[in-house]
């Protein structure tokens, strides 16, 4: 086990911001983090980093408890917290010299080189951290991150406030690099946890709501198939529902609507192909909606 | 710890505090003790450099807070504390090596300084006639005072996310701990305690060990009063796990 949380408790004043977790990561994994704000992500690995200390419960991280043996953590973890915090007045290889010099790593210059070409910074190497864009801050936060080689990678929303181009870059980083090691990585944006994770938690209120595979989560909170029709003029909403095999039928705009059926997507397409023709419609358009994990959360995080 | 230290030291040169802080120091007293009528060594006729071990302790409290100020308190505005409170080192050498950094730069600023003690002894008649012991205690006297002065500028700097009130309460505390004790014992109603009261502040045992007289007590007053901020910084350090 690479990570392993029992009865994890964190309370802020009289405020709950971790209630009761408990879940476990094998090496290997990269488990997405889901959450609304405020749900208890950042808390959570600030105690698996050991920048506080849980109210109750305890954490272990590759069978190291996060309060006895802080050190030993800190060491074998690789954190980049939440707004990416950098020294803007060092340029970057100082910064990362810095950080190779703090885990007193003995190939410093070579660390930093491998880190700088391993993130794509070598254009701007020689630059102040504070000209760089940031992209490229958020580079550099995975290079000091990574610098010693860490088993366990912690990341609190690495791709928040960048532009399309660079989250694919970015995903595409930490993916690349989290081939050999465990990443937990917290996000609130679905699409980063299907391109990025083979697993994940949602977390709301402090309780964790739902932790699975990506897909067995989107299939096992919407078991009804949706498709959405279009004809060429309006009907009205009861008349779909007449067709036996459809649960619910609602109208999205004027021509355009959407059926719940518990029957497998080609029955019920061709229930309403028939339907269309009893009724001298015309389908212009019928497809399958997937549920996405967006629902699943939007369900679970109301 | 020095990891630590040797970042520190590069972002004084290269925010540049350290030289302003260094020049500045060394043009006020440069001013005060060749130059201004009141106080210059020259028309005061003794071969020695007193002016300017009176005058370096108010200085430093400027100074030495404008140094410390933003150590802690910037790491926190810019969230750079979590990183570095998450890297693998004790809060101790963090802290240690915040305050050697500190140090050092001030130590850096006194150097310049010798050059005083070597002028007013050519300047002397006959050439080489002045209290040597007392200069060296004196120089000796001053390091303790700045080192002391460090660590309550740290923890000034600990205790907020704000680096103007890191400043003034740093400047507040330095005077506190430098003179405040002076002007209590010599209210009427200490009189009888005056003693101890006035044992309590720097100056008293600044004066002591300029004297030339380096003092075991005096030297463990000054160790005490810097255990017990760098003491204080870490509990402050430590206050996110409360």
């Amino acid at each position: 086990m690479s990570i392993r949380v029992e009865n994890l408790t964190k309370t802020y004043k009289s405020q709950n911001a971790i209630d009761q977790i408990n879940f476990e990561i094998k090496s290997g994994e990269i488990v997405g983090f889901l959450g609304p704000n405020g749900a208890g992500k950042t808390t959570t690995m600030k105690i698996l980093t050991c920048y506080i200390p849980p109210t109750s419960g305890a954490a272990w991280v590759n069978g190291l408890n996060v309060e006895n043996d802080s050190i030993e953590v800190r060491k074998q973890i690789g954190y980049l917290p939440e707004h990416n915090p950098l020294y803007m007045d060092m340029y970057v290889k100082e910064y990362l010299m810095f950080a190779a010099s703090v885990y007193q790593l003995s190939n410093k210059s070579q660390r930093v080189k491998e880190m700088i070409e391993l993130t794509g910074l070598q254009v701007e190497q020689n630059k102040k951290i504070g000209q760089l864009s940031k992209g490229y801050r958020q580079r550099v936060g995975l290079a000091q991150a990574i610098i010693h080689n860490p088993k366990v990678l912690i990341l609190d929303e690495p791709t928040s406030g960048l532009d399309p181009n660079q989250i694919v870059e970015i995903r595409n980083l930490i993916v690349n690099i989290g081939k050999e090691k465990t990443v937990l990585l917290s996000t609130h944006i679905m699409q980063e946890v299907e391109a990025m994770c083979n697993r994940v938690m949602i977390i709301n209120k402090g309780k964790i709501v739902a932790d699975g595979k990506t897909e067995d989560l989107k299939h096992s909170f919407s078991p009804d198939n949706t498709v959405q029709v279009t004809f060429n003029q309006s009907l009205n909403s009861d008349q779909l529902k007449s067709l036996n095999i459809i649960s619910e039928a609602t109208q999205l705009n004027e021509q355009t609507y959407i059926v719940k059926s518990k029957k497998n997507e080609e029955l019920i397409k061709s229930e309403i192909f028939n339907f269309a023709v009893q009724n001298q419609l015309i389908l212009t358009e019928m497809k399958l909606i997937e549920s996405s994990l967006e629902d699943v959360f939007k369900n679970l995080t109301k | 710890m020095f990891s630590i230290l040797s970042k520190e030291i590069r972002s004084f040169l290269s925010s540049l505090i350290a030289i302003i802080v260094i020049i500045v120091f060394l043009v006020a007293n440069g001013l005060f003790i060749w130059i201004f009528n009141e106080t210059n060594i020259l028309d005061a006729g003794y071969a020695n450099i007193d002016p300017f071990f009176e005058l370096a302790p108010i200085i430093f409290i400027f100074l030495i807070s404008a140094i410390t100020m933003r150590s802690f308190s910037e790491e926190k505005k810019t969230g750079t504390f979590e990183t570095l409170s998450t890297k693998p080192i004790t809060d101790l050498s963090i802290i240690l090596g915040k305050y050697f950094a500190g140090l050092l730069i001030v130590l850096f600023s006194i150097l310049p300084t010798f050059v005083y003690y070597y002028t007013i002894h050519k300047l002397s008649v006959p050439v080489g006639n002045i209290d040597t012991g007392a200069i060296w205690g004196s120089y000796i006297g001053l390091i303790m005072l700045s080192a002391g002065y460090v660590s309550i500028g740290l923890f000034s700097s600990v205790i907020t996310d704000n680096q103007i009130v890191s400043f003034i309460v740093s400047m507040f505390l330095c005077f506190f701990f430098y003179s405040s004790f002076d002007y209590l014992s010599s209210i009427e109603i200490f009189k009888k305690t005056d003693f101890f009261i006035e044992w309590f502040g720097i100056n008293f045992h600044y004066r002591n060990i300029s004297r030339g007289v380096v003092d075991t007590r005096d030297v463990v007053y000054f160790l005490s009063l810097i255990v017990l901020f760098i003491w204080l910084t870490k509990i402050i350090f430590n206050s996110r796990k409360w």
